[in-house]
């Protein structure tokens, strides 16, 4: 018989912000970290900082992973962040990933968000990072 | 309600509309911690006002889609909504995609609305116990109605369906032949069944072969009603929400909510009392000497399964 698991599983709300319709990689990464036993709110498209942030209120997840190749990143993520912080939710870790130059990364870093993915990341690599940086519980 | 005693803090943070305050009792609720039953108590005399609604059908039928419709047309008349939206685990990682937020257009920050999606987490029976209990954390938190979305097959959903008063039952034009339906329970549980997606071909036929079925499945003496509807244009919703409502009326006026609630009330102290039992007694067979003992003679054949559980029944008995 299977022991009953203690820990709750990791919690994580993947979105995309901004318009551009490019899911894939989302979708790919959501696909990972359930095989890596996590419970993955998958957001979709065009999902406004307000709405992510409402979300990964209402669904008290534990990391929130943001996908975008629009360009509108330098815009958009550190709203999230700020709106995180405005609802005392900055205990919440906010990781990236998609087109996102190297110095825009470093800026983003600096702003808070705890990882930047570009292309060619490897899943495990994304994988082992969330659960590195994702919030635990007491 | 003449209680002097102060709520706990989490519990008042609920009652004063904290949303991440909410968020983090469900998910405490989730992970069954002991610790969050005296706030679930203290929040239990604010509960009951709620409409528990039930959203049950096999995947792809669009649940979701139906939901989306139901909240646009529940907000539009000022009622404030909770959502559960139950997704099943994989039994292989444990994880999941919980992707039921994607269908639902809602204004951003709309306070009305509280949305959570759940895993089922494999276990039979937590699920049900710990969907009942969020159900009452929204209506405490004072939600007007609860929307319950379950995939309707199997004997977790239909536990979980338990906890709604009442179940629409959600198919699609050519799902399978009656026999399927019957075959998943599916019968038992519908106080009305929505034919969605009625824009493809079959979908009369469908409706008409339901409306033929229900007519000798009527429980309780209510007859479930049949109708159909195409969710992602949004038609057939107000009928829907009708029909859920003429069967609310009908268990007031029958006299039959009473007896529904004393019965679900039953089923919730049973599963309580089981679930508790269950988790001590298979903590207690890895750490406890005698009942590894017990478990030697039931593997060594010198005792049956059936003795050796009497023995330990009258253990509890005499020690609980």
């Amino acid at each position: 018989m299977a022991k009953t698991a203690k820990a709750s599983p990791i919690r994580v709300l993947i979105a995309k912000p901004g318009l551009d319709g490019h899911d894939r990689g989302a979708k790919v990464v959501a696909r990972a970290l359930r095989d890596a036993g996590m419970e993955v709110i998958y957001a979709g498209l065009r999902q406004t900082p307000e709405d992510i942030v409402g979300s990964a209120i209402e669904e008290d997840v534990d990391l929130i992973g943001l996908s975008i190749l629009s360009g509108a990143h330098m815009a958009l993520f550190p709203r999230v962040l700020k709106l995180l912080k405005a609802h005392k939710a900055s205990d919440i870790p906010v990781f990236a990933g998609g087109i996102i130059p190297d110095e825009d990364a470093r800026r983003l870093k600096k702003l808070g968000i705890r990882a930047v993915f570009g292309p060619g990341t490897t899943l495990e690599e994304i994988v082992t990072t969330a659960r590195g940086i994702a919030r635990r519980r007491s | 309600m003449s209680r002097a005693r102060p709520l706990p803090a989490a519990a008042a943070a609920v009652r004063r509309g904290d949303r991440r305050a909410l968020a983090r009792l469900i998910t405490r609720v989730e992970a069954r911690d002991p610790t969050v039953a005296p706030v679930l108590s203290a929040l239990y005399p604010f509960t009951g006002k709620a409409m528990v609604v039930g959203i049950t059908g096999p995947l792809g039928v669009g649940k979701s889609s139906l939901i989306n419709g139901l909240l646009a047309q529940l907000r539009r008349s000022g009622k404030r909504v909770g959502v559960i939206a139950v997704d099943p685990s994989s039994p292989f990682s444990g994880g999941s995609v919980l992707g039921d937020r994607i269908r639902i257009d809602r204004a951003t920050e709309d306070d009305g609305i509280f949305f959570r999606s759940m895993a089922s987490r494999g276990h039979s029976g937590g699920l049900a116990l710990a969907t009942r209990e969020v159900a009452r954390l929204l209506d405490a938190f004072g939600m007007d109605v609860v929307l319950l979305e379950t995939v309707g097959s199997g004997q977790v959903d239909v536990e979980v369906r338990e906890v709604a008063t009442t179940s629409v039952v959600v198919l699609v034009p050519h799902l399978g032949d009656d026999v399927q339906t019957m075959k998943a329970g599916l019968f038992e549980i519908a106080d009305v069944f929505c034919v969605n997606k009625a824009d493809l071909p079959g979908a009369d036929s469908a409706k008409r072969d339901l409306s033929e079925l229900v007519g000798l499945a009527s429980s309780d003496g209510w007859r479930p009603t049949v109708l159909s509807s195409v969710a992602a244009e949004g038609l057939g919703i107000p009928e829907l929400w009708s029909a859920v409502e003429a069967h609310e009326q009908y268990l007031d006026t029958s006299g039959t909510r009473l007896k529904a609630a004393r019965e679900r009330a039953a089923d919730e102290l049973l599963a309580l009392v089981r679930d508790r039992v269950g988790r001590e007694l298979s903590d207690a067979f890895e750490h406890d000497a005698k009942l590894a003992a017990l478990l030697d003679e039931v593997v060594g054949r010198s005792l049956d399964p059936r003795s050796a559980s009497e023995r330990l029944y009258r253990e509890l008995r005499r020690t609980g």
